[in-house]
């Protein structure tokens, strides 16, 4: 499993490192399985794409609460 | 959050960016001709940066930052599709809502991407914050009189086909925004200048074609969404009367560079702090503020 390519595509992790949520510049959580990235405090998931992270906030799915 | 007035169609201007991904090269001289322009500001400065990121760069920006040995280039492009072929670590962006932390970058690049931005103070301030102390922001756009030859023919055949007109051609800033608005932002040491670059087209059709291919084509909200009306373009066309020399379009860059305020930096002594006499150095005499000096 740990060789497997994240969903979405891998991403920098440098990249990963300086990526914060465009709407709070808060923390954003790396979800591996469904290759996201979480900002718990907007409610938002950032897809990535092709190893593109989608930092759009109405491209986001909503978290359920 | 203030919610600024909205001029531009974002959601557009994602759509004709990733649609210009496949045709973009069509217009890469012009695209590389602003690049270097921009970038040879980078040699006025004894600075060496590490982390540079690329707003909008369209595959033009990144590849030159890396060969002057920036080893951590960041793409940002509000169309996935276009930051995929930037050059640097792909991120799909808006500049109005930037992802990144506070500091992490040393120099951020935006050639030709903040003049479809609604909130421009807005997306300066979170490029200051992107930046570290004593980092440099280096922007290009089109201003003032940028097309205006278009915008003129456009304005005139419309007019006349439909006796009124819709918004066809971007409004740009003007230079003397531009200081200002880097001031604003809370940048140190704002430079705002301006280039011409005269290009000239065989045909109008063929500056169109060129704006299309370079996802340019207007974006704006109030535009008229209706079919144009057939004879426009033709009409236009006859009025951008062009002589053996081709069509003018004229082209006015906007050069902003502003840097990340930090200690270290050259300012202003504070009033009164002064140790010698201005009098002195100019070997005059000081004479009192309300003294007059003629008799």
């Amino acid at each position: 499993m740990s060789d497997a390519q994240p969903a979405g595509g891998a991403v920098d992790p440098k990249l990963l490192e300086i990526l914060v949520c465009p709407v709070t510049k808060g923390p954003l959580r790396y979800d591996r399985e469904k290759g996201e990235l979480i900002s718990e405090r907007a409610g938002l998931a950032y897809p990535i794409r092709d190893g593109i992270p989608i930092m759009l906030p109405d491209e986001a799915r909503k978290l359920a609460d | 959050m203030s919610d600024p007035v909205q001029v531009f169609d974002r959601r557009l201007v994602r759509l004709r960016r990733d649609r210009a991904a496949s045709t973009i090269d069509r217009v890469a001289p012009v695209l590389e001709d602003v690049a270097d322009r921009l970038l040879d500001r980078l040699d006025d400065t004894t600075h060496r940066f590490t982390r540079a990121l690329d707003l909008g760069g369209r595959g033009i920006v990144a590849p030159r930052l890396a060969a002057r040995g920036i080893p951590f280039v960041v793409s940002a492009d509000l169309g996935p599709r276009m930051a995929a072929r930037a050059g640097g670590l792909p991120v799909a962006a808006d500049e109005e809502w930037l992802p990144f932390a506070e500091g992490a970058f040393d120099l951020v690049v935006a050639a030709f991407s903040l003049h479809w931005v609604n909130d421009l103070p807005g997306a300066l301030v979170q490029i200051r914050r992107a930046l570290a102390p004593d980092g440099l922001f280096l922007a290009a756009l089109p201003g003032l009189p940028t097309l205006q030859e278009l915008r003129g023919a456009l304005a005139e055949a419309e007019s006349e086909i439909r006796g009124g007109l819709a918004p066809r051609v971007s409004p740009f800033p003007e230079l003397r925004d531009g200081a200002a608005l880097l001031q604003r932002a809370g940048f140190a040491l704002p430079v705002a200048d301006a280039e011409d670059i005269d290009l000239r087209y065989r045909t109008p059709l063929g500056l169109i074609a060129d704006l299309r291919a370079a996802g340019e084509t207007s974006a704006v909200l109030a535009r008229d969404a209706r079919t144009p009306p057939r004879d426009l373009f033709p009409l236009a066309a006859a009025r951008l009367a062009g002589s053996d020399a081709g069509i003018p379009a004229t082209f006015r860059l906007l050069v902003l560079t502003g840097w990340s305020p930090s200690a270290t930096q050259s300012r202003p002594a504070r009033p009164g702090s002064a140790t010698a006499r201005l009098a002195d150095a100019l070997g005059t005499v000081e004479r009192s503020a309300g003294e007059k000096t003629g008799h």
